[in-house]
C-alpha cells in the first residue's frame, strides 16, 4: 500500500492505494465519482477524462500514486454552486450527446480545448476531440455544443478547472 | 481490466533511480509518461514486480539552448514539446510530428523520451529524431554515454538503453529555417500511422539543397530515406522533380504485413506520403 494525498473537485482527500490502481478506480470506487465513466479500458475512448493539474488525462491510463500531490477536477466538480459549467450548459442547448455515456469526458476534454484555444475552428474542435469517441456517432451536435461555448465566451466565464 | 500488482517507488534523483533498477534488475520496469506502458500492463502483457517512476524527477523535463543544438529532457511531456518556441525554431519537424502523435490527453501524459524508449516502429518520434540527425544521452551506473539516432534503434520495441541505464536526454542538432512536415497515413484518427514520413528540407532560391527524410513504420525501427535524400539535393522544388525522387522512398526497407496493409501498399504509399511531405516541407 502507498500513501496518497491529493485534492478532487476541491475536498482534499488521502487514502492508503495499492500501487496498481487506476485513477479512474480510484475515483469511482473509492470516492465514489461514479460521474466519471470507463468505458473502453483500451485508453482509446476517452469517457474517463479528468484535469489532472488543470490538463486532460484519460484516468484508466493513469495510476493514482502519480496523482499523489495533485489537483484532479472530473465532471462532478465542474458546476459551482448548482450552476452548469458554460461548457455542460453548451451541451444541454445543442443537445451533444445521444445515449449520453461519452458526455463526461467530452465535456472534459472540451473544457480543455476551450482552455487552450478560446476560439477553435471546426477542424480545430474536431481534431481536439479526437481522443474522445462517441459510439452513436452523435459527433455534429457536440461540435456544435463547443462552438456555441465558444460563442458564449465560456473561457472567460470561470471555465478553468 | 487491472494490472497485475506490483511494487512502486518514485525516485526524486536520476541517482536513485538507477540504485532502484541496479536492486531490482530484471523485476523492474520504468514508467515514465506510462501512455503505452499502462495499456500492457493492464492487458497483462508484462508484469513486473517493480515499477519505478521518472516523473518526480524535475530535472528531466523541459528544453533548453545548448549552442548547435537544443537539448529536450526525456521526461519533458509532449504537449510541452509540441508547444515550445525552441523546438519550433530549430526543430520544426519535432514540431509538425508532435501535432499528429495520439490525441490531446496522451500528448499531456506522454513524454519525448518514453516514446523513443519504447521503440515503437509505428511512434511518430523516431523518425523526425532520426532525420534530424539526434543523439540520446544515456546514463549509467558507470557515468553517462551519448548514442547517436542511427545506432539508438536496434528491433521492435528494443534500443541501445542497456537494462541499467536510463534515458535522460536527447540532444537535436539546430536546423533553423528549414521547411519541415510531416505526413501521416491513418485509417482512424489518434491512431498509430500505417505509414508516415518526416521530412526536412534547406531550399535556397527555389532549390532543395539538402533534404533529410526519415519514414514511419516502414521496418522494424526508423529509417532514413537515404536514396530520396541524395535524389533531391540540388533539384528544383518542383513537382516533377519531388515525384521523382520520392520513387525511391521504399528502396532498402522492410515493412510489415498487418490487417492495415501489406508490405507492397506500404512501399507504394511510402513513395505517395514522401512527395506530398517533401513538396510541403519545401512550401511548393
Amino acid at each position: 500500500m502507498t500513501r496518497i494525498s491529493l485534492t478532487v473537485d476541491g475536498a482534499t482527500v488521502a487514502d492508503d492505494v495499492e500501487p496498481r490502481m487506476l485513477l479512474v478506480q480510484y475515483l469511482r470506487e473509492r470516492l465514489g465519482k461514479t460521474g466519471t465513466v470507463i468505458g473502453c479500458d483500451t485508453s482509446n475512448c476517452g469517457a474517463c477524462t479528468v484535469h489532472l493539474d488543470g490538463q486532460s488525462v484519460k484516468s484508466c491510463n493513469v495510476l493514482a500514486v502519480q496523482a499523489d500531490g495533485a489537483t484532479v477536477t472530473t465532471i462532478e466538480g465542474l458546476a459551482q454552486n448548482g450552476t452548469l459549467h458554460p461548457v455542460q450548459e453548451a451541451f444541454r442547448e445543442c443537445h451533444g450527446l445521444q445515449c449520453g455515456f461519452c458526455t463526461p469526458g467530452m465535456i472534459m476534454q472540451s473544457v480543455d480545448l476551450l482552455n487552450n484555444n478560446p476560439s477553435p475552428s471546426e477542424e480545430e474542435i474536431r481534431l481536439g476531440l479526437e481522443g474522445n469517441l462517441c459510439r452513436c456517432t452523435g459527433y455534429h451536435n457536440i461540435v456544435r455544443a463547443v462552438q456555441h461555448a465558444a460563442a458564449q465566451g465560456s473561457s472567460t466565464a470561470g471555465a478553468t478547472s | 481490466m487491472i494490472p497485475a500488482q506490483f511494487d512502486y517507488v518514485a525516485p526524486a534523483s536520476v541517482e536513485d533511480a538507477l540504485a532502484a533498477l541496479a536492486e531490482h534488475g530484471d523485476d523492474a520496469k520504468i514508467i515514465a509518461g506510462g501512455q503505452s506502458l499502462l495499456p500492457v500492463l493492464r492487458m497483462r502483457l508484462n508484469a513486473p514486480e517493480w515499477i519505478i517512476d521518472l516523473g518526480r524527477i524535475e530535472s528531466l523535463r523541459g528544453v533548453r539552448d545548448d549552442g548547435d543544438s537544443i537539448v529536450i529532457g526525456a521526461m519533458t511531456p509532449h504537449s510541452v514539446v509540441g508547444s515550445d518556441p525552441l523546438v519550433a525554431e530549430h526543430a520544426t519537424l519535432i514540431t509538425r510530428a508532435v501535432e499528429h502523435l495520439a490525441d490531446a490527453q496522451v500528448r499531456h501524459r506522454g513524454t519525448f523520451g518514453g516514446a523513443l524508449a519504447h521503440a515503437d516502429p509505428a511512434g511518430d518520434l523516431g523518425a523526425p529524431v532520426r532525420a534530424l540527425g539526434a543523439s540520446f544521452v544515456i546514463q549509467g551506473p558507470g557515468g553517462t554515454r551519448t548514442v547517436s539516432a542511427d545506432d539508438f534503434f536496434v528491433d521492435l520495441f528494443e534500443t541501445a538503453i542497456g537494462d541499467d541505464e536510463i534515458l535522460t536526454e536527447v540532444r537535436v542538432p539546430k536546423h533553423t529555417g528549414w521547411g519541415a512536415h510531416y505526413e501521416k497515413f491513418v485509417r482512424v484518427a489518434h491512431q498509430w500511422p500505417i505509414v508516415a514520413v518526416a521530412a526536412t528540407v534547406r531550399v535556397e532560391g527555389g532549390t532543395i539543397a539538402e533534404a533529410r527524410i526519415g519514414l514511419t513504420n516502414m521496418g522494424s525501427t526508423p529509417l532514413r530515406a537515404a536514396a530520396v535524400e541524395a535524389a533531391l539535393a540540388g533539384q528544383p522544388a518542383t513537382e516533377a522533380a519531388v515525384r521523382a525522387a520520392a520513387a525511391h522512398a521504399a528502396e532498402g526497407t522492410h515493412p510489415p504485413s498487418d490487417l492495415n496493409g501489406d508490405a507492397d501498399y506500404r512501399r507504394h504509399l511510402a513513395t505517395v506520403i514522401t512527395r506530398r511531405a517533401v513538396l510541403a516541407a519545401a512550401g511548393a
